[in-house]
């Protein structure tokens, strides 16, 4: 790997802490409205799974879903916009923070439905299987979505069929406000893969080299025709389920504790400064050109228009 | 004109479309060994393959999921539903993915996809395979709902929906599929989705109705002219949105109107069909508007049972002579 590579990882999980942490502090402001569901502390997933995807690939995203849309190469002002409600956003404030999409670089949507992406991007794997392509789909999901009854059916349906899908969940033991160990009947998601005679590999979650390396099997696999796989990556939810979630379900302690141990940037860093894949210097080139690109994001989104009430009837129906 | 039964003109219109373009592809239960429990699907197989006529799981989530998916990674999927009754177990799939993806991410996409759901009664399939559920989609902002009542519609309206850009419910049904009826033989058979029909013109009543039920709306019709009324009928083809204009300018001529669904009458599309009109054209109505549908049951087993609860010709001719007392 080269020094892009490792410096690209960085810089992707660098923008998703820096975006989020914006979301954070507007939303907490009431300038941006609605639900808002943050992915501080899991970047390193998204990460390093699109780092082996094209444009041509899909991802299929959930209510917690900036990270996924970063990382799939979409542009950071016209997400702020969006989240924003601002007419310049990628849905033209039609969709906001849980309903956000990037069509042109395959990111199909962010999803308000818990388990709803996964019969979609199992469609979207079997429609480049019925094209011929070697085109892949990728779905994120949460430990509380592998509940839903959608899971078993995409599974199974894209297991049969051998389709180029990658089932990735994002473990990070909450579902909601509900522990997840308390409403699921098995400790370790991945061992739900024996059901459907796919692949099922636990992963470090917050070890982006770990995550790109497992992501990029899985993948090629499905490139080649064999079938799906289901990646349980292990993480931790750092902040409350929704922005303003006052989180009377654990302690501050305990999320200082978990964030302290494992935070995925702070892990990266020390794993590249000390194998001399990239230098303090880079690193702090990339912090300063990321900041500057979320505050020039915020400026945007503040200085966009709101959609016109004209607009309201707009895109219902092609015909 | 040639005539072929209503499951023949659906099956062609499968064959031409999926002649002419290559991005369409079925999916549904029992469609492509068995051809269909209607026989709706008979032979597709031979001619396009398993890959564009796939037999799927028991997992209608997953058909019509993975059909949204791939609308939207460029196919146009067509999925059966086997009966309409087991749309209930698709609704997340239909109204808040299929209805909203388009809009809610601000026309980035399009799902030009068709659900085809045979509903209605059918010799004693009871509460859970017999119902016409078409009002639920009624109030859902994002699809189109359309119901073809004739053989030469079944095939027009297919082809129109397959063409479609918007993703499309088409409610065909199951007492239709034997009956027989002139089908033009020109590939361009289309039937403008969005736009009733007036099917017979009348100056004293309107009746709209769809569906089976229009051959009762007719039958009505026949029976009220030999008593010297002039009947108007319309075919509303597309229930949703439904052709307000083409009802409106109907009830305006005649000042009357009934409406008459299998569907149960509660809740049903004639409510929302009235309710359109009283807001419109209140002023020119000369009776109270009447509603004719199933009663308020789930559809019940016992053949004397569910002639009970199926809407009757003779209620749709009781009522218009009830509006002229």
């Amino acid at each position: 790997m080269d020094k892009q590579f490792y410096s690209d990882l960085y810089r992707t999980m660098y923008r998703i802490r820096t975006f989020e942490k914006k979301i954070e502090e507007f939303s907490m402001k009431g300038e941006i409205p609605g639900f808002v569901h943050l992915y501080i502390g899991e970047e390193a997933i998204a990460t390093g799974v699109c780092a082996n995807l094209t444009h041509k690939d899909y991802i299929q995203s959930t209510h917690r879903g900036h990270g996924h849309t970063i990382a799939k190469g979409a542009r950071t002002d016209r997400m702020m916009a969006e989240l924003f409600g601002k007419s310049t956003g990628y849905c033209k404030g039609k969709g906001g923070s849980m309903h956000i999409a990037d069509f042109s670089v395959g990111m199909l949507g962010a999803n308000g439905i818990v388990g709803g992406g996964y019969t979609l991007a199992t469609g979207a794997a079997l429609a480049e299987k019925i094209k011929k392509t070697d085109n892949v789909s990728v779905v994120f999901f949460g430990d509380g979505a592998s509940n839903r009854g959608t899971f078993h059916e995409a599974l199974n349906m894209a297991s049969a069929w051998n389709l180029p899908v990658v089932f990735v969940c994002e473990n990070n033991e909450w579902a909601s406000t509900t522990p997840y160990e308390t409403t699921t009947a098995i400790k370790d998601i991945s061992v739900r893969a024996k059901g459907y005679d796919v692949p099922g590999v636990i992963v470090d979650g917050n070890n982006v080299l770990e995550v790109y390396e497992v992501a990029a099997q899985a993948i090629e696999r499905a490139r080649k025709g064999l079938g799906p796989s289901l990646l349980e990556m292990k993480t931790y939810r750092i902040k409350g389920h929704y922005v303003g979630d006052p989180e009377m379900y654990r302690t501050a302690q305990e999320v200082h504790k978990r964030f302290e141990a494992s935070d995925p940037i702070k892990r990266y860093e020390a794993q590249v400064l000390e194998g001399r894949l990239l230098t303090r210097k880079e690193i702090d080139q990339i912090i300063q050109e990321v900041d500057e690109e979320i505050e020039a994001a915020v400026k945007f989104a503040l200085e966009s228009p709101f959609p016109d009430e004209s607009a309201l009837y707009e895109d219902l129906y092609v015909d | 004109m040639r005539e072929i039964t209503f499951s023949q003109a659906t099956l062609e219109a499968m064959t031409e479309e999926m002649r002419r373009d290559d991005t369409i592809f079925v999916m549904g239960e029992d469609i492509a060994r068995q051809g269909g429990i209607f026989g709706q699907f008979k032979g597709l197989p031979d001619e396009f393959g398993t890959d564009r006529i796939m037999d799927t799981p028991i997992s209608e989530t997953a058909i019509i999921g993975a059909a949204i998916g791939a609308a939207l990674a460029g196919m146009r999927p067509v999925a059966d539903m086997h009966f309409a009754d087991f749309m209930g177990i698709t609704m997340d799939e239909v109204f808040n993915q299929m209805a909203k993806i388009r809009y809610m991410f601000g026309g980035q996409t399009k799902i030009p996809m068709v659900i085809r759901a045979p509903d209605g009664l059918i010799r004693s399939g009871a509460a859970q395979h017999s119902q016409s559920i078409e009002a639920w989609f009624n109030n859902i902002p994002g699809i189109k709902v359309v119901a073809p009542s004739n053989p030469s519609d079944a095939k027009g309206l297919l082809k129109a929906a397959i063409r479609s850009d918007d993703p499309i419910i088409y409610f065909e049904n199951k007492d239709l599929y034997r009956q027989s009826g002139p089908v033009s033989e020109e590939e361009e058979l289309l039937v403008e989705i969005g736009k009733a029909r007036v099917v017979k013109e009348g100056r004293d009543v309107t009746i709209v109705s769809y569906s089976v039920m229009m051959q009762s709306a007719l039958e009505a019709a026949g029976i009220l002219e030999g008593e010297g009324y002039s009947v108007e009928v319309i075919d509303l083809i597309t229930l949703s949105p439904f052709d307000e204009k083409t009802v409106i300018e109907s009830v305006k001529k005649t000042h009357r109107l009934l409406i008459a669904h299998e569907a149960v009458k509660k809740g049903g599309l004639g409510g929302e069909v009235a309710a359109v009109v009283a807001e419109e054209a209140i002023d020119y109505l000369d009776a109270p508007i009447i509603r004719v549908g199933a009663k308020f049951t789930p559809v019940p087993f016992s053949p004397t049972l569910e002639e009970a609860y199926r809407p009757k010709t003779q209620e749709i001719v009781d009522g218009i002579r009830g509006m002229f007392k």
